[in-house]
Formats: C-alpha cells, structure tokens, sequence
C-alpha cells in the first residue's frame, strides 16, 4: 500500500537529511519523524519523508521474536534447527 | 541494518513448515485477509503464496488507495486538466479510469499532467509554473501525512491540493462487517501502522472478536505475522500483536498523527467498488479552504457527461474482488476486454491491484516443476 | 493466457511507444502487414527483428534503423548523442553485424537549441564511433519551429556484413540464457533524472556499444539468439525470444546481476529493475555446451565482466518466462507503457 524503503542517514541539515539507501544518497525531508534524527541512524522513508527512526537494535528484535515463533515448534525439524542457530549467529 | 536479512528464503521455507504444522492443527480451511496492497506485491513478487498451506486462504482485502479512488475522484482531477490547469500526482494515478476518462487518456488529449515522486516536487513545479497547478493527492495515511506537512509548509500561491486520501481503519469494519465474510483475521499494514499505531486496531478487535497482527513487508515479516495470526486464531484469543516492531510502536507515530488531523478531516465516502465508508475519506478542514481545488475551482464535473461510459465498465467486478468475496478469474472480463494496457476496473491498474498482480505474476503461482 | 488486443484507434497514446505489447501490437497492426507483402527476399519487417537482413553472395547484409528521443538529452552516463550510436550498432550486433560498415545521421532540431548543447552531443557521438570502430558516412539537418518538436531528435540507420546472421527466434530447448552484464541501470538513471528525483552515488546509464564483446563470442555452433534488452527491459525482450522460439524460459531471479544502486533506486521507486531499459547489455542463447565456455570468453571483455547465465529454454509454457525467486516460482510478466514511479 505505501511503499517504504529502510535507509541510514548521513547528515542532517535543518529539516532535511541526506540518507544512504545502498550506495545510492538521497534527500529525504524530515517534518513528519517524530524523534530527533542523527547521522547514523536508520529511517523509513516514504514519498521523500522520513516516517519513523528506526531503533538500531530492533533489527535484532525482530529476528529474535521470529525466532521465538520458530522456537514453539518441537525442534525435530533440522533446517528449524540450523536456522535458529544462524539467527543467534546474527542478533 | 540489513533488510536482506528478512529475505532469507530457508528461514522462509522453515516459517512456511511452522504455518503448515499450525494450520493443520486447526483441522479445517481458514481465511485470513490482508488490507495492504504492499503485502500482495510481496506474496507475489516472491512467489510466497507456493509456500502457504493449502488449506490456509490469504485474500486481499481494499488494501489498494490508487484501486479504491472513486470514478468522481478521478473525474475532478480529469475535468481540472481540461480546464488547463496544471495537474501533479503519483505515477500510480495516471491509467486509472474515471468514469469516462483517465488522466493519461485526458494527457494525451492535451491536458498538462506531470507525474512527481514526492508531494514536496509540487512546490518546485507551481514555483516555476505561471499557472494554476493542483497536487492530485492520493494514497492511505501514510501518504497523506506528506501531503499535509506540505501544505503546513510554505506553498505558493498558485498551488492547490485536491485530496483524495483515504484513512485505512474504518474500511476494515465494513469488510469485517460483510455478511458474505468469512475472514477469521487481518494483516494489518506495517508502513500505515507506523503513523496511526497499532492500538488504533484495539476498538476493532474488541467488536469484532477477529485478531489482527501487524506485519511488515519482506518476505520473512509476511511469514512470520501469518504464524502469529494462526495461532491466534487457533488459540481463539483476538488480540492485537505488532509483528513489526522495528517501525511500529502502540501509539505511532504522534508528530505525523498531529499533522495529519491538523490539515485532515474524515469524512464519509464512497470507495470505488467497496461502499459507502464512514470517516474514509481525508478532506480538507476549512482552516485550509484557501489550498483546497475544490474550493479555488468550480470543477465542471457534468462537462464529462457528452461522453459515453466505456463499453465494459458495467460488467467489472472489482467491487467484489477488493472485499475478498470473489477472485479475478470469476471476472468474464479478466485477462480478455481487461488487460493493463487496457482496463476496465482499477484493480487492472494500479500494481497493488489485485487482477494486475494475478495478470503479472500469474495468478495465484501454483507452478508445478517445469525443468 | 491470451489477451485479446484490439487494433488501435483514436489517438496515440505514450504506451504505444513503450517497447510493450501495445506498440508491438501497433507495429504490427499499422505497418507490417502491408509492407511484408512487398516482394523482399530475406529476413524482412514481419520477422520484427532488431534489423533486416539478406544476401549479398556469401555474406548477409544486415541494415537497421532507429530514432532516437529522450528526455532529458544530456542523462546521468551519457547523452543522446552517445545512445543514437550504440542503439544502432548493438541492434546490428544482436544479428551478428559486429563489424559496422557504415552508419548515418539525421538530426532534426527545434529552433533555439543551444549549438553548445549540439557541439557535446556531437563529440559524444564520435567517441562511441571510435568505441565501435563504427563510421558516419552520411547525414541529414533539419530545423523545425519552435514548440514543434521537443529539443532534438536523431535517427541513425546501419549497415553491416556478416557470414554468422544471429536472430532472436532461435532459441531451442535446453539452451542457456546469458545476460551479459547488471542490469537497469539506463532506465533507472534515466527516470531519476527525469521526474527531478535526485540521487548521488552510482546509478549511471549503461549505454554502450556492444559490438566488440559479441564479436568475441560469435559462433554460429554456439549461439542460437540474441536480443537487447532496451525499452521494457529484460522481460520484455526475454518474452519476445521465448515466443518466436516456441520455448519456455525458467530464470533464476537470484543469478540476475543487479547492482546495489540499482536495486536501491527500484525499491525507492517501486519499479522491477527487469522492466526497464538497458542500452549497453545483450540477453545470449547459447547451446548448454558451450555456455561456460561463452560466459569465459564474454567476462574477458571490460563490458562482460559481470555476465551471468540466469535462465535454461524448456519445454513446458512457451512463450512464458518463469521466474524462480528462491522462494517460490512466479510468471514473469511484459510491463506495460513505460514505468512511472510510483508511491504503492
């Protein structure tokens, strides 16, 4: 429905921010982001706006909470078992 | 922070065991819905739907802004571009069908249609235009909080916004509330999520007794909020989980929410194809009737009336495939008179729409071992 | 599947030119009937090729013609001057022309164009001649008024000897499919530019003559088609092989090359980087034999270093593209008009 696309940001000038996606550097407009943005931080950008600071230790959160869902299973699953462990490799 | 880390298709494969084992406990079909056109894309672009159990029914609910702007919306905009205004808006406008005409079909007649990428590329274009110009403002609330911090900022004075945004929530009620409904739970959309939160979801839960999850939109999110959402039906505990913690939190996004309401007011109106919806539509509060087209123009609306309607328009069933009762292959239409060079519905239109998404990736891929 | 198309009528619209079905369907139901009906011994306009073809003695002659427009004329990577040489020196390529005999040059200008402008278009022009050992032997100007046109417009035409004449029906089951290079870099870098959405970093076009790095994989044993995948990107131009060949295509999304500008922009902008244009890439069909043994010899060339084999012909489906995504499998359909950025 809205497209949004996750980027870090390389500097803050006043309203706007200079965010790297992959390399590739873009102006993204920050009147709508509700905290304070700081070079380094991670956003979500939609139509040139940032909507949200992305917390950098909820990407681990995340796969955490994955891995909690995969961690109800009854562990027989081998490739379950592998994955799990990749996961706590990574968060 | 790597998003690649929520493609991972063995991880996928080992969510996709988990939904298995967990819908074949429940022991009988389930329908879910999802009201997110993004969540479609992604189910299709990565051909996920050959990973859901089979008993396990994902449909795709009014989750589409650019399918669900109404004919007249759309005519507005068509009839401001005849009136040589200057028209701004989304790509994804462009080939919807009004109800004689589409902007493209209203471009190639003439009229100045400029698609832009973000609503801030509307001022620049009405600073450097002589003329009038209209933001032709679409998209969930997501984009509408765009659009209003936009228009909280310094607009020229030959810009106006005709908005035809629309707020997600109350449409849920109408389709939870459809007595042809058989959906068990919703997917909720991750990226509207971020602005409104995921509490604005608790009123909802509490009438209807149906869960929702919060889902994000990389393969892995999408897995991931349909095991939850499994569970919780199985478990027939509806509640609201925010699967998507890391861009969605209880209350939103409040700074954006503020904005929003500030410039926004719901209204009701009619969504293409779905009904009338109570608070659906996101107007302009009369504190900004100076930026509103609708109130700087008298839109000539009957000006479009010396046209007949498109030949087909009668027979589409969009209406019925937005609110999940039927699929494109029940449209006699589908594929034949409606073909994305060519449509008849928005739902052939828009890439969130569900019969271009089935025309695109081959409808619901079920392809069995070819090499 | 089959979409009935009706024949066009009212007014021309910006699809039709989109390198999708609707202009093949215009091309189709406007021009060639009629003109294949003429007396011509050959590979002629029904075969819808990237050029014609026919004999002189042993050799074929290959001939092509393209016009070109862009907006905007001077674009991230090149410039329309350096896109009217390359388009026609690769279309002559993909049928095995790789030795241009000789090229012209019709330039037709709106009044006021900025001779500064037409001078770096010029120079630009001469560089990928040089690029592709290719000479302009003959050319055209006209002026027309101002608002009757926008900016500039060129049309090149080529021709070329070949005794290996390559066409992109050839495919047969079993076959390989080789990109040459990454992928969507021209149409993305073009977009960008051209709907004022601006980024720094490294997503540059990718126009290019690909004459030289074909020459060095041309055997008629080894090659059984070839395309370029310019307007519609590679799906388009994989859609168009797969049908006139009568096979299935089976594409391994993950071996695609894609560069992380590029799947960045085409997630920012909601656009598959498999439907936009390339300007410096060739999709190859080679028999499974010789397929390590061409990617070798293609990666030697500074313009091949990414190539990659993404894709094996098959039986089941002709005329569809099947994509698996590590995932699942999905069909992999022809855009339509040209991508639009978009928000959804």
């Amino acid at each position: 429905m809205c497209l949004g696309v996750p980027g870090r940001v390389i500097e803050v000038n006043g309203w706007t921010a200079t965010v790297d996606f992959w390399g590739v550097r873009k102006q993204v407009l920050l009147n709508i982001v509700d905290e304070p943005v700081a070079p380094g931080d991670y956003i979500l950008n939609h139509v040139g706006f940032a909507i949200r600071r992305i917390p950098p230790e909820s990407v681990a959160e995340t796969l955490a909470l994955y891995e909690s869902l995969l961690a109800d299973d009854d562990g027989d699953d081998l490739m379950t078992g592998d994955v799990r462990a990749e996961i706590r490799g990574t968060a | 922070m790597n998003e690649l880390q929520f493609r991972d298709p063995q991880l996928a494969r080992s969510m996709a065991a988990t939904l298995e084992r967990l819908t074949g406990e429940i022991g009988r079909r389930v329908a879910v819905m999802h009201v997110c056109g993004s969540h479609e894309q992604a189910i299709a672009k990565f051909g996920l739907r050959s990973l859901f159990p089979k008993s396990l029914e994902v449909i795709m609910g009014p989750g589409c802004p650019v399918c669900v702007t109404d004919t007249p919306e759309v005519d507005e905009g068509v009839v401001l571009a005849g009136q040589g205004v200057k028209i701004v808006t989304f790509g994804d406008m462009l080939r919807v069908p009004g109800t004689v005409k589409s902007l493209a079909d209203a471009q190639a007649g003439g009229g100045d249609i400029e698609v832009i990428y973000s609503p801030m590329q509307a001022v620049d274009i009405a600073r450097k235009t002589k003329g009038e110009v209209v933001l032709f403002a679409t998209g969930f609330e997501t984009t509408a909080v765009a659009t209003a911090a936009v228009i909280l900022g310094d607009l020229p004075a030959n810009l106006s916004v005709l908005s035809a945004h629309k707020y997600i929530p109350p449409v849920m009620e109408i389709v939870a509330e459809m007595p042809e409904s058989r959906i068990e739970g919703f997917l909720a959309a991750g990226h509207a999520a971020t602005i409104t939160g995921s509490d604005v979801f608790l009123p909802f839960v509490e009438r209807h007794k149906v869960p929702v999850v919060v889902a994000g939109f990389e393969p892995i999110d999408i897995l991931a909020a349909l095991v939850e959402l499994v569970e919780l039906i199985h478990a027939r505990t509806p509640r609201v989980v925010n699967m998507f913690p890391r861009c969605v939190t209880p209350a939103g996004n409040l700074a954006a929410q503020q904005q929003l309401f500030r410039v926004f007011r719901p209204v009701g109106g009619r969504w293409r194809g779905i009904a009338h919806v109570p608070n659906g539509n996101l107007r302009l509060r009369d504190e900004f009737a100076h930026v509103d087209a609708r109130k700087r123009f008298t839109i000539d609306l009957p000006s479009l009336w010396d046209y007949a309607p498109p030949q087909f328009a009668g027979q589409c069933i969009c209406g019925d495939i937005m609110a999940g009762i039927r699929n494109p292959n029940d449209c006699r239409l589908f594929q034949k008179e409606c073909v994305p060079e060519n449509p008849v519905g928005a739902c052939m239109v828009s890439n969130e729409g569900t019969c271009k998404i089935w025309h695109l990736y081959g409808g619901v891929p079920d392809l069995e071992e070819s090499a | 599947m089959t979409a009935i198309l009706a024949p066009p009528s009212g007014h021309i619209t910006l699809k039709q030119g989109g390198g999708g079905r609707a202009m093949r369907t215009l091309i189709e139901k406007l021009f060639v009937h009629d003109f294949a009906a003429l007396p011509f011994d050959g590979v002629g306009v029904d075969a819808m090729d990237d050029g014609a073809a026919f004999r002189i003695g042993d050799d074929w002659l290959v001939i092509t013609t393209d016009s070109h427009v862009i907006h905007p004329i001077f674009f991230p990577g090149g410039d329309i001057g350096r896109l009217s040489i390359c388009g026609t020196v690769n279309d002559l390529a993909m049928m095995g022309a790789t030795r241009v005999s000789a090229l012209t040059c019709a330039v037709i200008l709106e009044e006021g164009f900025s001779v500064e402008s037409l001078q770096l278009i010029q120079q630009s022009m001469v560089v990928a001649c040089r690029e592709s050992n290719a000479p302009v032997v003959t050319g055209d100007t006209k002026v027309m008024g101002r608002g009757e046109l926008d900016g500039i417009v060129i049309n090149t035409c080529g021709i070329g000897l070949t005794r290996t004449l390559i066409r992109d029906n050839g495919l047969v089951v079993g076959d390989r499919i080789i990109v040459t290079g990454s992928i969507g870099e021209h149409g993305l870098a073009v977009m960008a530019a051209r709907h004022g959405i601006e980024f720094d970093g490294d997503l540059v076009s990718d126009v290019a003559p690909v004459n030289t790095m074909i020459d060095s994989i041309l055997d008629p044993r080894a090659i059984s088609a070839m395309k370029d995948p310019t307007r519609g990107g590679v799906a388009s131009a994989l859609h168009e092989m797969a049908s006139k060949s009568r096979v299935g295509i089976v594409v391994t999304e993950q071996a695609i090359p894609v560069t992380a500008a590029v799947r960045s922009v085409s997630e920012l902008l909601g656009i598959d980087p498999l439907h936009v244009a390339n300007e410096g890439k060739a999709l190859i069909g080679v028999h499974p034999e010789f397929a390590d043994g061409v990617l070798d010899r293609l990666r030697r060339h500074p313009l091949g270093r990414n190539a990659a084999i993404i894709g094996t012909c098959v039986v089941d489906r002709p005329g569809s593209i099947v994509l698996e995504t590590g995932f699942g499998r999905r069909l992999l359909a022809e855009p339509e008009g040209e991508p639009l950025p978009r928000i959804c």
